[in-house]
């Protein structure tokens, strides 16, 4: 599976991160960085967390 | 297993409730009523990014129509629902009488209004689409004088976004500093200074007396004597849970749906986002919010508790969090802060806009806030739900600073 974020929504607010804090971080420029594009399959149940939670549905998984 | 689960609120508690039930395979009915003449839409940006007059009302929907064919959902709007009875396990539907197995409480609240000003116009509170769409237009429509009453969270964002707007607005607060209730004051500070900063004027310390005007709004009146000059109010005092319809349900109600700790009011009823008063274990006490991020959270919980039994079922506790967008600041806060705990400043750099403090008391970390410091406010999040101490919050704190 493959982390997808759409850029032009996200407002860095950084919820992504600490759910899954190795796929996403928020660094001290406030700019979202995907630290893992294409986390294992075990980190599925977190990203989708992250998905869910993020409240600009900014981000999408892509198999 | 229950057969079919009815979800009372279309908004984004319930809409979470029917994904989550999906998502853990529940194959029976699932009807969704909503009282709103929209399908389930996104509340926040109302305030924001759509009052500003960017975003079309599609960007905001919580549903489409492919995502409502796929988890078979049975959506009505225009339905409002005016009783429960427990008993027969029916609820009175604009329209008839409906049968349940299961039930999501998922009402959420409605903007408080200032008493007898029905009658005029020009005054709006600010809860729904149709509330933005009308203040929105208003705005377009010459060059109003905005009195906002209210400097909490929505009368801010409101005010930010006139401002912006380049329309002239002034706060009417009751408290000395805005905000003061909830951060304290230092930090309230910080808050209006932003907005002085922007051009917003702020009338402090004084209650609206009465509001002018016959048919069509024309000025504020402050108990100082002062009279602001207004074409348009927009009242901001906070938000009343929608608990009505439950009255003589039998159910609990105290300023919300009172529910244990994992979100059920009663056998095979649960409730979830801002109409919930739940239990909440980590605070050892009742509490009730009216955050995006608890309702999208709450509302998936609560479905999930109606699969489980009573061995199975899990404690909702989680770190409150939300943000509120203010001119260019983000604002946020997790944990529950409390104007008498300890307070301790860790950034503080108007040149950049940015401002991060934490609340303590009782040994504890217990909030956070954040003025366009996202990753601080994470971090201390995280603290929280490790149960961090006070003195490992400001250990923390100095390593970052
Ligand atoms: C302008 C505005 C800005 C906001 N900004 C932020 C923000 O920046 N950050 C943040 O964290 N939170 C924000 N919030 C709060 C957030 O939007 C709410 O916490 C969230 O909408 C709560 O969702 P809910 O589903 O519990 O209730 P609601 O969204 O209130 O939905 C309840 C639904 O139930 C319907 N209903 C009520 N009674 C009945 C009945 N008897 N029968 C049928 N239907 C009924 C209502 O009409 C409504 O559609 C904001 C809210 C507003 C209004
Ligand atoms: S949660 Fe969403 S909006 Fe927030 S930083 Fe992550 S992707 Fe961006």
């Amino acid at each position: 599976m493959r982390v997808v974020v759409d850029f032009d929504l996200c407002e860095s607010n950084a919820i992504c991160m600490q759910i899954a804090p190795d796929i996403f971080e928020v660094r001290d420029d406030d700019f979202l960085y995907v630290l893992n594009e294409t986390p294992s399959e075990d980190r599925r149940s977190n990203l989708e967390e992250s998905v869910q939670r993020c409240p600009k549905q900014a981000i999408s998984i892509e198999e | 297993m229950h057969s079919s689960i009815t979800i009372v609120g279309a908004s984004l508690a319930g809409v979470r409730a029917a994904e989550a039930l999906r998502s853990e395979g529940f194959k029976g009915n699932i009807k969704l009523l909503g009282d709103e003449a929209h399908i389930a839409y996104d509340r926040p940006p109302l305030s924001k990014s759509f009052l500003e007059g960017e975003m079309t009302s599609e960007k905001l929907s919580l549903l489409t129509t492919e995502k409502i064919n796929e988890l078979e959902l049975e959506i009505r709007i225009d339905s409002r629902v005016s009783s429960l009875d427990i008993e027969s396990r029916t609820l009175e539907v604009k329209g008839g009488v409906e049968e349940f197995d299961a039930l999501i409480i998922a009402t959420g609240a409605r903007a408080r209004k200032l008493p007898n000003t029905e009658k005029i116009s020009g005054i709006h509170t600010l809860r729904s689409l149709d509330d933005s769409i009308k203040i929105r237009d208003s705005f377009k429509s010459g060059n109003p004088k905005v009195v906002v009453v209210g400097g909490g969270f929505i009368g801010c964002e409101v005010a930010a976004t006139a401002s912006a707007l380049g329309i002239e607005v002034t706060i009417v607060e009751s408290q000395e500093v805005p905000l003061s209730h909830v951060l304290g004051e230092e930090a309230g500070k910080v808050i209006s200074e932003l907005h002085t900063n922007n051009g917003v004027q702020l009338k402090c310390g004084v209650e609206v007396q009465e509001i002018r005007g016959d048919s069509q709004v024309e000025g504020v009146l402050l108990g100082d004597g002062t009279l602001l000059e207004a074409d348009l109010v927009i009242v901001g005092i906070g938000a009343v849970p929608n608990t009505e319809w439950l009255e003589n349900s039998g159910l609990t109600i105290e300023n919300g749906v009172c529910c244990d700790q994992t979100c059920l009011a009663a056998p095979n009823i649960v409730a979830a986002g801002d109409v919930a008063r739940w239990y909440h274990r980590g605070y050892g006490k009742s509490i009730r919010l009216e955050h995006w991020d608890n309702a999208a959270e709450q509302g998936k919980h609560a479905a999930l508790r109606l699969l489980q039994t009573e061995a199975e079922a899990q404690p909702y506790a989680p770190i409150p969090w939300f943000w509120s967008d203010q001119f260019d600041r983000k604002i946020q806060l997790a944990g529950i802060s409390d104007p008498e705990d300890d307070f301790e400043v860790i950034v503080d750099s108007p040149e950049e806009g940015r401002y991060t403090a934490i609340y303590g008391n009782e040994g504890r970390l217990k909030a956070v806030l954040g003025i366009n410091r996202p990753r601080h406010v994470m971090q201390f999040k995280s603290l929280m739900e490790n149960k961090a101490s006070w003195k490992e919050a400001l250990d923390f704190a100095r390593e970052i600073k």
